[in-house]
């Protein structure tokens, strides 16, 4: 059977900083049903890579596509397919749970918006919310809002940026289910970056580790650590933080 | 163009408009103070100089006409400035909205709340002060037209310079309208202007206007000339400002600029 085309495909992704290069010459793909972990130590390049698949960033050499796509010359069309959710950019904390679902809803050009806001809201288990401002909510209730936002069109592309980082296990739990419950469907990929190692053990299909912008290790989250003498998906994360280069030199051909 | 998208630029400051006195009070609370200021200001000469001046009708109603174009610059910065506060551009920008979408969506919020500053205006400026702009005739909808296109320009030029230099430059905008009154010859004609200021003048579309309504304040005929050229040169303010605000957008996506929004610069 022939492999579906990937929802995301990103090529040669390159962005500098002046002399200092954030990303380099990144490639990977995210297929259809796939949930894939964007992993690395702080100042990796993950929030740069992403900023640039979001078009909010221009590569300085590079392609990003979104369903064959070109981000920086078709975006429109690429970015209503794509959909995100992060905690450095919570929705408007003066607008109410349900005008900031209606303003992106909108702009999103979702269909019988109105129904897709009360789905959203339930489940969600945002109802009660439903009036208040986002800015007096809590930040588990003001990520479970931006995850709503994310769910709005119904996206082929879903980044989400540390989705459960302020959830409780209980609706950190939930979140993921109904992640993997959007993906089940098959028409979705997930692009997803966190610190927590069990999540992703859990959650994700792939992991790619970035170190110093380039891309030192990608598999099976779950076998991973094994073929690299770790004890844990931690114990890896570990390592390539604090020595990326004997990782570089084990992947090299 | 989505119609739909730009709505909802719209709607977004519906919203923040219904839900806040804060925001909606300065929508009409100075224009009316100045409304109020002036017209006592112009009571008061009425009583000194010749009423065949028409003082109320010149001095009073450009202070009307010019607090409608500083509404309507205020209206566009203002609606920008909001994305800005609520720090809403990685949601904003990083949507299917295009840039122009964005725009248009700030002028028709500004085309609103720029309605009800004027609707004020007209309203006290005639019950208090008998002064209706029905005074100027059929030169009142170019005038309205000239200095409402003047006003999207250079709020769209605000709204610029704040995507361009970061949230301090949030300073820059609200002296914008101080800084072309002076050009503009909105209490004194043009001709008084020592000649660098004429040029400048010249360039401003406000300057037709205020000349205009002296003219027919004087009881002359309506110069249509001076206003189609004040009218195709608001044309040209609001292409350049646009072209300048997708510039702008451009260059902060290509520095990462429009990513770090916070840091206010990247380099």
């Amino acid at each position: 059977m022939a492999t579906p085309p990937p929802i995301l495909a990103v090529r040669g992704l390159t962005r500098t900083f002046g002399a200092t290069v954030a990303v380099d010459g990144l490639s990977f793909s995210v297929g259809p049903g796939e949930v894939v972990g964007l992993l690395g130590p702080n100042g990796a390049g993950k929030s740069t890579t992403i900023d640039m698949i979001l078009g909010v960033l221009a590569p300085t050499a590079g392609t990003v596509e979104i369903e064959g796509l070109d981000v920086g010359r078709r975006r429109v069309g690429a970015l209503a397919r794509t959909n995100f959710a992060a905690v450095s950019s919570p929705l408007p904390g003066n607008l109410t749970v349900a005008e900031n679902l209606r303003v992106f809803g909108m702009i999103y050009g979702v269909p019988r918006l109105g129904a897709r806001i009360e789905a959203l809201l339930e489940a969600f288990d945002l109802g009660r919310f439903r009036d208040a401002r986002c800015g007096v909510l809590s930040s588990g209730e003001q990520t479970r809002v931006s995850l709503a936002k994310a769910f709005l069109n119904e996206p082929r592309l879903l980044l989400l940026d540390e989705p459960t980082a302020s959830l409780d296990p209980s609706a950190a739990r939930d979140a993921r289910a109904r992640i993997r419950a959007r993906v089940a469907g098959g028409q979705t990929g997930v692009l997803w970056t966190s610190h927590n190692m069990r999540e992703v053990e859990e959650v994700c299909d792939r992991v790619l580790f970035l170190s110093r912008g380039r891309l030192l290790l990608e598999g099976d989250p779950r076998a991973l650590p094994a073929a690299h003498g770790a004890a844990s998906l931690e114990e890896l994360f570990v390592r390539v933080a604090r020595t990326p280069l004997d990782l570089d030199q084990e992947s090299a051909p | 163009m989505s119609a739909r998208r730009i709505a909802a630029v719209v709607l977004r400051q519906l919203y923040l408009l219904r839900g806040s006195p804060a925001r909606f009070l300065p929508l009409f609370a100075w224009v009316a103070v100045d409304v109020v200021l002036w017209g006592f200001i112009t009571r008061y000469l009425d009583t000194v100089v010749p009423a065949r001046l028409g003082l109320a009708t010149a001095l009073l109603g450009a202070v009307l006409l010019w607090d409608f174009m500083v509404r309507v610059i205020h209206g566009v910065a203002m609606a920008f400035l909001e994305d800005v506060w609520s720090r809403n551009f990685l949601n904003v920008f990083a949507s299917p909205l295009t840039v122009g979408e964005y725009a248009a969506g700030l002028v028709a919020t500004s085309v609103l709340t720029s309605a009800v500053g004027l609707a004020v205006m007209v309203g006290l400026a005639g019950a208090v002060f008998g002064l209706s702009l029905l005074a100027y005739g059929a030169a009142l909808a170019p005038f309205l037209l000239v200095l409402f296109l003047t006003g999207v320009a250079f709020g769209v030029v605000a709204a610029a310079v704040v995507l361009r230099h970061g949230p301090a430059a949030e300073w820059l905008v609200w002296p914008i309208p101080a800084l072309l009154s002076p050009f503009a010859g909105v209490f004194y004609p043009v001709a008084t202007l020592p000649g660098w200021m004429q040029a400048v003048a010249a360039a401003l579309p406000p300057s037709y206007v205020f000349e205009g309504m002296r003219a027919v304040v004087a009881g002359g005929p309506v110069p249509w000339g001076a206003l189609a050229t004040g009218a195709g040169l608001a044309l040209v303010w609001v292409a350049a400002a646009a072209a300048w605000f997708v510039a702008v957008h451009r260059r902060v996506v290509r520095t990462g600029l429009l990513a770090r929004y916070s840091a206010e610069s990247v380099s």
